[in-house]
């Protein structure tokens, strides 16, 4: 699901065009979302419904002692008090008890269903964030490249959130309107029936202008979670890249920019409010105009005697009773169409296919003899169906421990390669195998331990440096992370932080230089131990010396280890075993980096470009 | 940073601290006081009507005389119309300044965020700022548009309430104050438990936040190793940890209105007792109890809301607190207070004298004490092992750190003595990571210079030997590039990194090694292109590679906080060890391993 961005001129002016999809809400695909995000409930309350039923239960009660209390009162002022004059004061003490225990049923009743309907809401929550957050983490890449960090931030807390305040507020008052509404409707028709439709007529406008209301509020109610996201985007972004903003100046732009979506968020805000006070304005108007009307018809019909005054009485206090609930169902439409709205959007993300599936029945990586072994047969890759192809149809067989490196111009296709031997996707055509096996049918736990790539954009997570290298092994231990923090240098500089092993790097390693950033990296990555290694670009922010002893380490380490590496530096060129030149998605050159030179190639052009530049 | 202050918040009063708010209310406060007068309106029309209605049974109806009617109906339906349109009218009327002032507040926390140096970002998660500036003042909102209004508006309701009982029969009347002052106490300590849980709860859901946001960002890594699981389970934790805050809240809310719901009908049954007596004994008529019962029961609602009002003004006090939070922190990086102008012409003469550096002000100095020049022209290639402190001395110069001591001056001026737009004008900073933004690429390049035109970010793309990869995008440089745009790769994002800093025409250029992520024909391209910009311009550039070292005028070499040599490339490499250590290229690598 996407929002439609590329709504006005002014909005492409600085934003730039991209190829969004404009959104068509027509009948079908609105009927569509709406069955998902349906289906979608059902699934989620589905293991609550004992609680839900007993939820209703403690509802019905509480209504039901309310209702009751009028009743008592009535009792004691016409029985209890003639009882006591008479010296009788059982009576009146007993409505007294009876309403003051009423009284406390229905807090207890309230008491009971805040906290039941509390839990259920809660645990609804964690299990819908646990589904999202388990979903996103196994979508493919493909899916990350396209939907951004800041819409999936909004899918799980402030969509998940509304879906809470439905949860929190709605509920209660729901269900309680909903007997008041229906208790009232046939107590009234059972008063007098043609009273009762008389009150019921006024129904026909109420239901007109609900069904207006629901359609609005929830169009309100999209545009308020579309403008909401665009100001999230804004926000992360900009904190994101703070050093960028106050080095350039950015600040009074951006502050135009913030003002732009936040008018529009303030817009889509004042519109859902005005949706809500047209509603609520309007239902309070048929409620008092049909009690002007009861009041003038029931007078005269009181005075032709084919009324008792008391029915009056009654209908004049209960319509005031039916119409104020219709208030509460208008709050409650209200946060249903935001909770409906968001889960119509989690739904979305929740129905994206990973298109990089894991197989229902993997097949077991051999443990025997040397591993390692790549081969890509018939081999064709875009990124999508309609996109151009990235990488033409090829073969290639990379023996096990073989080094391969992997050059060519930006954008040919290099790290499209690495990425298909990382499985971040699948090829389009033919296939890559891992000692024989498909890819496709390697178990993603498996292929994750046997294939580990280092890339250029080496995040880090809040946490230890410690904990940061662990992620490539969870169970190592501190001699472990030490040793291959060591053996790409970078045990000196980690000992040197204020707590060592024990800093936080900060959100995405800030705390870190790029560099240093690298090595944590390199570090995880030699933790993993896996058969393949892939590294796009790995060396690119590190300085010379520690080059130099990443390379040693990187002999030793990749001697019994097949090896990708995308490099643009002839120094980690120069040792691999293999050397592949990349133009345009294909393979024009392969041979080892001694043969390359002496054939007056692309490689060879190369390495003379590098030697001058070494000079 | 977050418990301690849900302590220190329990200590104030909500209202002491919402009041923080009012130079925002300010402006809108008439459109509030209308809201106000017309949901006190409302509210008087919709409880005169059943008095209206008492007359119609009692008069016209008991007595069988219909010409009363068409007025005493008339009345009911002007009182009905009258209603229904204050009700309206206080919905509108409180819409746009609600919005307003929620518009108004995060439109100056962005600018105090925008603001805040890098040092402070580092520290706090996006996450975190994000729940303020969105979660917490949608919180706000609410507060301003409903609770705050209802706060008055129920508490007037009650007040005359109250005294319509005292009139009525003051026992009965004191029944109702029995009951009404232990449900004020006990619902103010049970509010005061809830804020707390509820700040603690906005703290989990910013935290949240801050994992999803990592989460989404690492996505490439959790995948490479596997980790989805891992980062699940931590994510389930936290949410967990949510799910408990919020039962607490819930646990809270429940006995709040277990309490809500009993006190006033143990008020109601009081009432009966008494008055059921006191008929009997003839010191009370029924119809007075009947109007007493019923005045009492319209005081429900007011009774009832006021504990949630409480509770709604409570989330808005600690959305108030952690707004605040913010935007109470103090800005090191300030505007001199006597700036001075910039020179006619800038010549671009970079000092640094004796300048020490520390992060967040503590005892561990980074730089210890740097003297280095670089004249108008020149280039000054920085270099040095991983670490010796070369980003912190990049970012004194545009000041997006202050040094903590010596000074850093720009043509003999030093630079907290401009104003920070003007030193960023003539100064411009390239980072290592290139940051590009959800925008045109031209808004890319043009960031901060929006006078820029076309022809401005043409030659500077054209200088970044970004030109023709541009041209090449599906809009050129109107496409929209960044995150939800067009991704880029290391060597494109850099490259439009540079361009964007040339574009300004800067007179001091700072470079962070910018050619790291480009590969060799793209690196052979850009060097070439800056060469021809350097050539006027000062420029200090760190760089890790001979290649890049060799677009310098003259070497500075960083060790350990200090500079240990200056001098030309050849120069060092000649009598420096450990600068032919640092740049060492492969020969000498060779050299090495034969020596081994």
């Amino acid at each position: 699901m996407s929002t439609p961005t590329t709504a006005t001129p002014a909005d492409t002016d600085w934003r730039g065009v991209a190829a969004e999809d404009i959104e068509n809400v027509d009948k079908v695909v609105t009927a569509r979302l709406q069955a998902r995000s349906r289906r979608l409930l059902v699934s989620l309350l589905r293991p609550h419904k004992w609680a839900v039923a007993l939820a209703l239960v403690f509802v019905l009660l509480e209504n039901g002692a309310q209702l009751a209390g009028p009743l008592l009162v009535a009792a004691a002022i016409d029985n209890g008090v003639t009882g006591v004059v008479a010296g009788r004061p059982a009576t009146l003490v007993w409505c007294v008890l009876g309403y003051a225990l009423c009284g406390l049923a229905s807090a207890g009743a309230k008491f009971s269903f805040v906290r039941l309907s509390g839990r259920v809401g809660q645990d609804l929550l964690l299990d819908l964030r646990r589904r999202v957050f388990r979903h996103v983490q196994r979508l493919s890449l493909s899916f990350h490249e396209s939907y951004t960090s800041g819409k999936i931030i909004s899918r799980l807390s402030s969509d998940v959130e509304s879906i809470d305040d439905l949860l929190d507020m709605g509920l209660d008052g729901l269900l309680s309107s909903i007997f008041t509404v229906v208790g009232i409707a046939v107590t009234l028709l059972v008063l007098d029936l043609r009273l009762a439709l008389v009150v019921l007529l006024g129904f026909v406008p109420v239901y007109l202008v609900t069904r207006w209301f629901r359609r609005s509020s929830h169009k309100a109610y999209r545009a308020t979670t579309t403008a909401v996201a665009k100001v999230i985007v804004q926000f992360v972004e900009t904190m994101n890249g703070i050093r960028a903003v106050q080095a350039y100046r950015r600040h009074d732009r951006n502050e135009q920019i913030l003002h732009e979506v936040n008018v529009e968020y303030r817009d889509a805000n004042n519109q859902a409010f005005k949706v809500m006070s047209r509603f609520t304005a309007t239902v309070r108007l048929v409620g008092n105009v049909t009690v002007a009307v009861v009041l003038a018809w029931g007078a005269l019909r009181v005075v032709d005697g084919t009324l008792q005054l008391g029915v009056l009485a009654a209908f004049t206090l209960y319509l005031r009773r039916l119409y104020d609930p219709l208030d509460d169902l208008a709050m409650f439409a209200n946060s249903y169409s935001a909770a409906v709205a968001a889960l119509e959007k989690i739904s979305g993300v929740l129905e994206e296919e990973p298109s990089v599936a894991e197989p229902a029945e993997p097949t077991a990586l051999p443990h025997e003899g040397r591993r390692g072994e790549l081969r890509f047969e018939g081999v064709e890759f875009h990124y999508g169906p309609d996109t151009p192809v990235v990488l033409p149809e090829f073969d290639l067989h990379v023996p096990a421990g073989q080094t391969i490196a992997v050059v060519g111009a930006t954008g040919a296709g290099k790290s499209t390669l690495a990425k298909l031997v990382a499985r971040f996707y699948d090829p389009s055509k033919g296939s890559v195998s891992l000692d024989g096996v498909n890819l496709r049918e390697v178990a993603d736990v498996d292929l994750r331990s046997a294939v580990t790539m280092v890339t250029q954009e080496n995040f880090l997570f809040a946490g230890s440096v410690a904990d940061n290298i662990a992620m490539g092994r969870p169970d190592a231990t501190r001699e472990d992370v030490e040793r291959a923090a060591a053996s790409v240098g970078a045990h000196e500089f980690i000992s040197a932080l204020p707590e060592g092993y024990d800093t936080d790097v900060r959100k995405r390693g800030g705390r870190l230089s790029a560099g240093q950033r690298q090595l944590v990296a390199f570090a995880r990555a030699l933790l993993a131990d896996p058969s393949v290694l892939v590294l796009d670009e790995a060396t690119s922010s590190l300085d010379v010396p520690t080059e130099r002893a990443v390379q040693a380490a990187l002999e030793t380490v990749l001697a019994d280890r097949t090896a990708l590496i995308i490099a643009h530096r002839l120094s980690t060129v120069l040792i691999a075993d293999r050397v592949l030149v990349v133009d345009n998605g294909r393979i024009v050159e392969d041979g080892s980096p001694a043969d390359l030179i002496g054939q007056a190639g692309r490689f060879a052009r190369l390495h003379e470009a590098w030697m001058e530049s070494l000079a | 940073m977050s418990d301690d202050g849900a302590q220190s918040v329990t200590h104030r009063s909500s209202f002491a601290t919402l009041s923080r708010l009012w130079p925002y209310v300010r402006p809108v406060r008439l459109e509030l006081l209308a809201s106000l007068a017309a949901a006190l309106g409302a509210m008087l029309a919709g409880l005169s009507i059943p008095l209206v209605i008492q007359q119609i049974i009692d008069g016209p109806v008991a007595r069988g005389e219909l010409s009363e009617l068409p007025w005493l109906v008339g009345l009911v339906l002007v009182l009905g119309v009258a209603e229904a349109v204050l009700f309206y009218a206080r919905r509108r009327l409180n819409v746009r300044p609600s919005t307003t002032v929620e518009m108004r507040l995060r439109e100056d926390i962005y600018h105090q965020l925008q603001r805040l140096p890098v040092a402070f970002h580092d520290k706090w998660q996006s996450g975190q700022l994000l729940s303020r500036a969105v979660n917490d003042l949608s919180t706000l909102r609410r507060f301003i548009a409903f609770a705050a209004i209802f706060l008055v508006v129920n508490a007037t309701v009650l007040v005359v309430g109250v005294g319509v009982l005292l009139t009525l029969s003051p026992l009965l009347g004191l029944v109702v104050i029995a009951c009404g002052a232990p449900l004020v106490v006990l619902s103010y300590l049970f509010e005061t438990k809830y804020k707390i849980y509820a700040r603690r709860a906005q703290d989990l859901q910013g935290d949240l936040a801050s994992t999803v946001e990592e989460s989404v960002l690492g996505i490439r890594v959790l995948k490479a190793f596997g980790r989805g699981r891992n980062m699940t389970k931590s994510f389930m934790a936290q949410a967990r940890s949510l799910r408990g805050a919020e039962l607490s809240k819930v646990r809270v809310m429940a006995a709040l209105w277990a309490v809500l719901v009993s006190l006033p009908e143990l008020a109601i049954a009081g009432q009966l007792a008494i008055g059921g007596i006191g008929i009997a004994n003839g010191t009370l008529t029924a119809g007075t109890l009947v109007a007493a019962i019923t005045v009492a029961t319209y005081l429900r609602w007011p009774f009832d809301s006021i504990g949630w009002l409480l509770a709604e003004t409570n989330m808005a006090a600690s959305a108030c607190d952690r707004y605040w939070e913010v935007r109470d922190e103090i800005n090191p990086l300030v505007e001199p207070e006597h700036p001075r102008e910039l020179p006619e012409h800038v010549h671009g003469y970079l000092r640094f004298e004796d300048v020490h550096f520390a992060y967040d002000g503590g005892q561990h100095e980074v730089l210890k004490g740097i003297d280095l020049e670089v004249r108008p022209g020149e280039t000054v290639a920085l270099v040095g092992s991983t670490g010796s402190g070369k980003t912190a001395l990049t970012a004194l110069v545009a000041r997006l750190a202050d040094v903590t001591g010596g000074r850093v001056t720009v043509d003999g001026i030093d630079v907290r003595d401009l104003r920070m737009n003007d030193l960023r004008q003539i100064v411009a900073t390239a980072f290592e990571e290139p940051v590009l933004f959800s925008a045109s690429v031209r808004e890319n390049v043009a960031l901060g210079t929006p006078d820029a035109t076309d022809e401005d970010v043409h030659e500077a793309l054209r200088v970044a030997q970004a030109e023709e990869f541009v041209a090449k995008l599906p809009w050129g440089i109107a496409t929209r590039v960044g995150e939800q745009g067009l991704s880029l790769s290391g060597g494109q994002r850099q490259r439009l990194a540079l361009a964007r800093a040339v574009v300004g025409r800067p007179a001091v250029l700072v470079l962070d090694d910018p050619l790291s992520a480009l590969d060799v024909h793209t690196e052979g391209e850009v060097e070439r292109a800056l060469r021809r910009v350097l050539h006027d311009v000062t420029a200090l550039v760190v760089a890790h590679r001979p290649s890049t070292v060799q677009l310098a005028d003259r070497v500075a070499m960083l060790v350990d906080g200090r500079i240990a040599a200056v001098g030309t490339h050849s120069e060092l490499i000649a009598t420096n060890a450990e600068y032919r250590r640092l740049l060492s290229t492969l020969d000498e690598d060779e050299d090495e391993e034969v020596a081994v």
